[in-house]
């Protein structure tokens, strides 16, 4: 039965990261969110302390996590810096597919690699033609003697311009439409491979985020992850997996913003009183405070079932959905009980505004999570 | 080289008091560690570790007097490095500190430690006696205070900058001995055991629990004594008699000019 509970070592994990991101992560924040830059440093620190890939199995050097923990973790990360968290949980994205349908081999090198040293994992699906649709994409994978030739272009590429090798996703056939779809793994130097240009973005600008671009690539059958067309249902249940994480860090925005504004509350005044003494001042910290016990409960449940292995599609959506959408709305409700304040860089809330728009776009936006929650009550039952 | 750290638990200081009757109310308290404890284990951290090799050069064991399945903070310092544990269980809060310092004696005496470091008070009580008594005990030298230290491992002694009331005082004491620690044993540099590079830069305060140490705090060992078993019958020289709240402070005036005030403190404090 699902247990909302937290173990000690639980609470242990959190502590150690919420204190990382408390000394590590909010002091340098605003400053590499402004130059918009990859705060290499940070992830130095955070990979020491074990707070990457903490779901790689320990069979590949890993801790073997359970996601429900990967969770408890990102949302301490986004309560530092969604930007930075989206930069540190992309490796576990990036991992996903090896560890859903990698063989041996390729588990050995790539999360062996990720536990070894400090090196960086992308996760190349979106295409500029195609975001949702990802059926659409248009990257081509063609046989080629023995082996394949990848041509194509990957757009919002997460640390893309860092990563030491990418996972993916080309067609065989475009007209096969989900049934082209295959995965692939290869190393950043592999010739033919190069990075595009850089977004310069709304919000998360710590993170950086690139297109991905491969010019006659050569693969062998060992660089593809599953077997030709069968990628499809590796893109979407790396999907089901990684969204809990995406809740937890729209539970990591709204905890910072409920805190940003309590504290303000108290210590601004207005006609005389606190602002924290007007009753609609009082409604939108109380509503903060519902959208997080939501958030929470939602992330732990949906990751609660990727760690049992029960049908979790719809869950997941629910939860990203769900909680993306709470987090923009208490973001936005932030930076109005900041009032004047609230909208300079002066203070932190209009940055976990722009943060926050990025959870309804990522890994299927807001309307996509509605599609599929329908579609598991409609058309699956 | 076998260094004992000794850690206990206590009330969440950052919680307010709660009183019941004429005592202090623990029941509902968070239970966190000791602060000044948190310094000592990075000390003997720093101490053990030699950094960019692999090997260790001591031992760090963790002592605490306490109920055996409220190890919490020993679990924590598990987490953080430590390579095993010593608990005695036992309600610690009903003891005083002569019979903590006598258990923790005893532990050391036991274990064949050679060295001995506590924080130089818990924040609970700030009672700063169990590292001076056990060092009486066990009839070891001490440097209490200590702001810096070197681990002369050729002289087997140690040299600590103690921080006094004028200044800070250097002294050497041989090993086996007793240490407490003071808030800025964890500055960057405080610590060099003759090993590590002596200008390497330790982070800032007691280091983090890796995730890794984490998962790997249950699997160290922890032996587990009774008072009776190490020979330790509890005294209490000490008793409470009382715990009372200190009187709140009655609300202050703002007055408009020094004139007024120097008014006020004739006609109505009358203090001038
Ligand atoms: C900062 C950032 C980082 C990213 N990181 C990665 C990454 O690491 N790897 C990766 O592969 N991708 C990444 N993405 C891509 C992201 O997943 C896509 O942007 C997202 O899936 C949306 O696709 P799109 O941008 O093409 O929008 P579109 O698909 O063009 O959507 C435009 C609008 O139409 C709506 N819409 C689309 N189809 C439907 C429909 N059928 N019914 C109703 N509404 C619909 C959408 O909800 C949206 O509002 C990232 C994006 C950003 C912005």
């Amino acid at each position: 039965m699902f247990d909302p509970t937290y173990t000690e070592e639980q609470q242990a994990l959190v502590d150690t990261a919420r204190k990382f991101a408390a000394e590590t992560i909010i002091p340098v924040a605003g400053e590499y969110d402004e130059r918009a830059e990859h705060p290499q440093e940070v992830f130095e620190k955070a990979w020491a302390l074990g707070l990457m890939n903490v779901e790689v199995p320990e069979a590949y050097g890993g801790l073997g996590l359970s996601t429900l923990e990967g969770c408890l973790i990102s949302e301490q990360l986004a309560y530092g810096c969604a930007g930075i968290a989206t930069s540190i949980m992309c490796n576990h994205l990036g991992c996903l597919p090896l560890m859903i349908a990698g063989t041996e081999a390729q588990k050995e090198k790539f999360l062996g690699w990720v536990t070894r040293e400090l090196v960086f994992a992308s996760y190349c699906c979106s295409e500029p033609e195609a975001g949702s649709d990802v059926a659409g994409m248009r990257t081509k994978l063609d046989k080629d003697g023995d082996g394949w030739r990848l041509n194509g272009q990957k757009r919002w590429i997460t640390n893309g311009g860092y990563a030491n090798f990418y996972t993916g996703f080309a067609t065989i056939d475009p007209s096969l439409r989900h049934k082209g779809i295959t995965g692939f793994v290869i190393e950043r130097d592999r010739p033919g491979v190069s990075v595009g240009k850089k977004e310069n973005k709304l919000g998360q600008r710590a993170s950086n985020t690139v297109d991905v671009i491969f010019e006659d690539v050569h693969l062998t059958d060992e660089d593809l992850l599953g077997r030709p067309g069968q990628g499809f249902p590796i893109a979407m249940e790396t999907f089901d997996k990684s969204r809990p994480m995406i809740a937890a860090c729209a539970a990591g925005l709204i905890g910072r913003a409920l805190d940003e504004c309590v504290q303000y509350a108290k210590e601004r005044k207005t006609f005389g009183v606190p602002i924290a003494s007007h009753q609609a001042i009082q409604f939108m910290i109380a509503e903060m405070a519902m959208a997080y016990e939501v958030t929470k409960l939602l992330y732990s449940k949906a990751a609660w079932e990727v760690d049992h292995e029960v049908k979790r599609t719809s869950t997941s959506a629910i939860a990203k959905a769900m909680g993306a959408d709470l987090a923009m709305k208490v973001t936005t409700d932030a930076v109005q009980v900041f009032g004047g304040y609230g909208y300079t860089k002066e203070y932190p809330v209009e940055k976990l505004m722009r943060d926050a728009k990025l959870l309804q776009i990522y890994e299927g936006t807001s309307q996509i999570q509605r599609m599929v929650i329908a579609k598991n009550i409609l058309v699956r039952g | 080289m076998k260094i004992l750290v000794t850690v206990k638990r206590i009330p969440d200081p950052d919680e307010s008091l709660k009183f019941a009757g004429n005592a202090i109310d623990t029941s509902s308290s968070k239970w966190v560690a000791n602060a000044f404890d948190e310094y000592a284990v990075e000390t003997a951290l720093r101490m053990a570790e030699h950094i960019g090799n692999k090997d260790r050069l001591a031992e760090v064991i963790v002592c605490s007097v306490c109920p055996k399945d409220k190890r919490q903070h020993v679990t924590q310092f598990l987490a953080m490095g430590a390579d095993r544990g010593v608990i005695v269980d036992a309600d610690e809060t009903a003891m005083d500190s002569q019979t903590v310092a006598k258990l923790v004696a005893e532990v050391f005496r036991r274990e064949g430690c050679d060295l001995l470091v506590s924080g130089k008070l818990s924040q609970d009580s700030e009672g700063n006696e169990v590292a001076q008594r056990a060092a009486g005990l066990l009839d070891l030298p001490q440097a209490s205070f200590a702001a810096t230290l070197r681990w002369d491992r050729g002289a087997n002694a140690l040299t600590v900058g103690r921080e006094v009331d004028d200044g800070v005082e250097t002294k050497t004491i041989p090993l086996p001995a007793v240490v407490s620690v003071d808030l800025r044993i964890v500055l960057p540099h405080s610590v060099k055991n003759g090993a590590t590079a002596d200008d390497h830069k330790y982070s800032d305060g007691a280091r983090l629990a890796s995730l890794r140490g984490i998962t790997m705090a249950k699997r160290k060992k922890v032996d587990v004594h009774t008072p009776a078993a190490l020979g330790v019958t509890p005294s209490s020289h000490v008793a409470v008699a009382g715990v009372t709240a200190p009187e709140k402070r009655a609300a202050g005036q703002i007055v408009d000019s020094a004139q007024t005030l120097v008014n006020k403190l004739i006609t109505e404090a009358k203090v001038l």
